[in-house]
């Protein structure tokens, strides 16, 4: 057996073993990379900044820990925004861990020195009104009425008294919509369901295996952008002027997306050798 | 009665949907609202049916003593685990401070976190197994693929910064994702679309009946 | 205390998920068949305390006793348990068929099919802009030979076909970049993980 024939046979524990160094061992740096704001990206940033103090912003956190390395930043630095920028933020979850999530975020964001001088306050600068089941018919069910879809808050508390939900009774009364999805139901269910029937002004964020899927939506005009995977979180930061974890993350992201091009190439390379080899 | 009905049942809830999109007034709206309320009490009784079939199969693979058997156990305790935990906090068991929050942070997260990062792995084995230019379209597949993952990073602008701008990496990776993946991605879910209508018209009509026949 | 104690249990369940890179072992079937009861367990209380709560019981209680059709519906569905009265089951799921059938026969027509074919169709002459121009030359020329190559009542020959050609084409690169966005994403969370064992774990990573 050539080399080349043993490199192709290789185990695959060894690859997995390289993987695992050029993951971990960028952690261990501090390194300040060269982030652009993309377009689609600057769109997101765009909109918000047109909506004035006081707007009220529907969350829609549709993913579980599967996606939380990708979204949670993106849920944090969109929460210190809002409370920054005195957005009004109602909570909901079309995934049963999407309340625990924003519960995990705002622990987080109400750790910066910033927001806690603002001390926003449960039920008048934000509501968590839990998990509904039913996907892409709560989305619709809220198209008619919101407080008929999330009756109660997480806690129980009856959602009409909330001082922040006072008339708020369907999308006609919600500035925007951001939506941070990881599969189904997601961005797609908030573009066919409340975008075109409703006219909502959405934006999103994804996981970057999503994120290809909705770009058409983009360049209709359905979605106003998207933030795609860590990256596009890393984007977010930038642009609201408060680099956090996902722009931490960056080095590592650029040191392994490195490697498997340098696997793929070595692959290739391997293969058509061998392959004209045994062809001669 | 075994067809009939849920055939009726499927008719009339999806029809009166339709006609509502047309006319979203009384009395058709009221029913709209109605239905989709019944929908989500029926799709959380569906949740808990996973649930109790979990159990179901777990008890029978641990009494007939069936592969992994004593595995079987341990389904059990964890749903229990939560379910008690869960009933016993309250309807603010989702509060930070709670045992069931303290139980997602060491368990769930845990647990869903690293079984999906672990596809990080098998991601990079297939690249350097499977991902061959062996034709124009395999070619054309790992190119798209090979300038995204260099332009969605950091990397990718070290790579070509030397490159006049709007020739970088990252602008070529933009214009890719902007025009033909874009217009990839539409033909799919135009397709997709498609299909997703002619599907349901023949489930609303009676067309498709499996659902309801079980065959 | 309590904390530490939890994070160490995390981490340790976290190498148990990573010890199936070696192979499979009992370690990893503990760890699989925790978080498989642990997720039915988190769906169940959830369901319970989130939707049988304010949308059954709370409506019931109030008085609100039309909603019992719904406890009605959702019982037969439990009935699916028992085989020789499974079928009954079927009247709920006609329910949840003819809700999702009636939404989508609308709803995917306009978003995904109406709107989607007007925005491809719509601006593709933008003066004063080359680049916008061409692009959406290539969105059209893109979509529609994608098209093409999903329709198989006519054989791929000829012109046809070499629509179809190009239409392939087209979706071989948004497969790539999908894959491409794919590494991405995974790379992404296993370096969660990773940060949660040097990090948080044991402490090496500020």
């Amino acid at each position: 057996m050539s080399f080349l024939e043993k490199l192709l046979a290789i185990d695959r524990r060894i690859i997995f073993l390289f993987i695992a160094i050029a993951a971990a061992l960028p952690l261990f740096f501090t390194v300040k990379l060269h982030i652009e704001v993309t377009p689609i990206v600057n769109n997101v940033y765009n909109a918000l900044e047109a909506l004035p103090p006081g707007s009220k912003v529907l969350l829609s956190m549709d993913y579980d820990p599967g996606s939380m390395p990708e979204l949670q930043p993106m849920a944090e630095s969109f929460l210190r925004y809002c409370f920054l920028r005195d957005l009004k933020v109602i909570i909901i979850g079309l995934w049963p861990n999407g309340p625990i999530q924003a519960n995990i975020a705002l622990e987080e964001v109400f750790k910066d020195e910033e927001v806690k001088n603002r001390n926003p306050q449960y039920g008048i600068d934000y509501v968590n009104l839990g998990y509904t089941v039913g996907n892409e018919v709560v989305v619709e069910r809220m198209g008619s009425d919101i407080p008929a879809t999330f009756p109660k808050d997480y806690t129980g508390n009856k959602t009409e008294d909330l001082p922040l939900m006072k008339g708020v009774k369907n999308y006609n009364n919600i500035d925007f919509v951001y939506n941070l999805s990881a599969g189904y139901p997601g961005t797609y269910e908030w573009v066919i369901f409340a975008v075109d029937p409703y006219k909502i002004k959405l934006a999103a964020g994804n996981t970057a295996v999503q994120a290809p899927l909705v770009y058409p939506y983009v360049q209709s005009g359905q979605l106003i952008g998207v933030l795609g995977g860590m990256k596009g979180g890393a984007e977010f930061e930038i642009a609201t002027g408060k680099p956090a974890k996902a722009v931490k993350y960056m080095f590592s992201q650029s040191v392994t997306h490195a490697v498997i091009c340098f696997f793929i190439l070595i692959g290739n390379f391997a293969y058509f050798a061998t392959r004209k080899k045994k062809g001669s | 009665m075994r067809r009939e009905v849920p055939l009726a049942i499927t008719a009339i809830v999806g029809f009166t949907l339709i006609v509502v999109y047309f006319i979203p007034h009384p009395p058709f709206n009221h029913f709209r609202n109605f239905f989709e309320d019944l929908f989500f009490i029926v799709a959380a009784f569906a949740i808990w049916l996973g649930c109790l079939n979990l159990l179901k199969v777990n008890a029978d693979r641990f009494y007939f003593k069936r592969k992994g058997w004593p595995f079987a156990i341990v389904v059990w305790f964890g749903f229990f685990l939560m379910v008690i935990v869960g009933f016993w906090d309250g309807r603010g068991f989702m509060n930070p401070g709670t045992t069931f929050y303290y139980l997602y942070d060491i368990l769930y997260y845990p647990l869903n976190a690293t079984m999906f990062s672990i596809l990080a792995f098998f991601v990079a084995s297939a690249s350097y197994r499977a991902f061959r230019a062996r034709n124009k379209e395999a070619t054309m597949l790992l190119v798209a693929a090979m300038v995204v993952m260099l332009g969605r990073v950091p990397f990718g602008y070290y790579l070509s910064s030397w490159l006049p701008e709007g020739w970088r990496l990252g602008n070529i990776t933009d214009w890719v994702m902007d025009f033909p993946q874009t217009a990839g991605q539409r033909a799919i879910m135009i397709g997709i679309a498609l299909g997703i209508v002619s599907s349901s018209l023949r489930v609303l009509l009676g067309l498709e009946r499996t659902f309801a026949s079980g065959e | 205390m309590v904390e530490t104690i939890g994070i160490w249990i995390a981490a340790i369940l976290t190498l148990g998920i990573f010890s199936f890179l070696y192979k499979d072992n009992p370690f990893y079937k503990f760890c699989e068949s925790l978080f498989v009861g642990v997720s039915a367990g988190y769906w169940f209380a959830t369901t319970f305390w989130q939707v049988m709560m304010p949308k059954l019981v709370d409506n019931l209680a109030a008085g609100r006793w039309i909603y019992i059709i719904g406890g009605i519906f959702g019982i037969l569905m439990l009935l699916r348990l028992f085989p020789k009265i499974g079928w009954i089951s079927r009247w709920s799921l006609a329910l949840v068929v003819g809700t999702t059938a009636g939404l989508y026969f609308t709803r995917y027509l306009v978003s995904n099919g109406m709107v989607q074919t007007e925005n491809t169709i719509m601006p593709i002459f933008v003066t004063g802009n080359l680049p916008q121009t061409i692009g959406n030359l290539v969105i059209v020329v893109g979509t529609f030979c994608g098209l093409v190559y999903f329709f198989f009542s006519k054989e791929h020959k000829g012109t046809f076909g070499g629509f179809a050609k190009v239409g392939i084409w087209f979706i071989m690169v948004s497969f790539g970049a999908s894959f491409g966005y794919t590494v991405m994403s995974r790379m992404s969370l296993l370096l969660g993980r990773l940060d949660y064992l040097f990090g948080t774990w044991l402490g090496l990573i500020k």
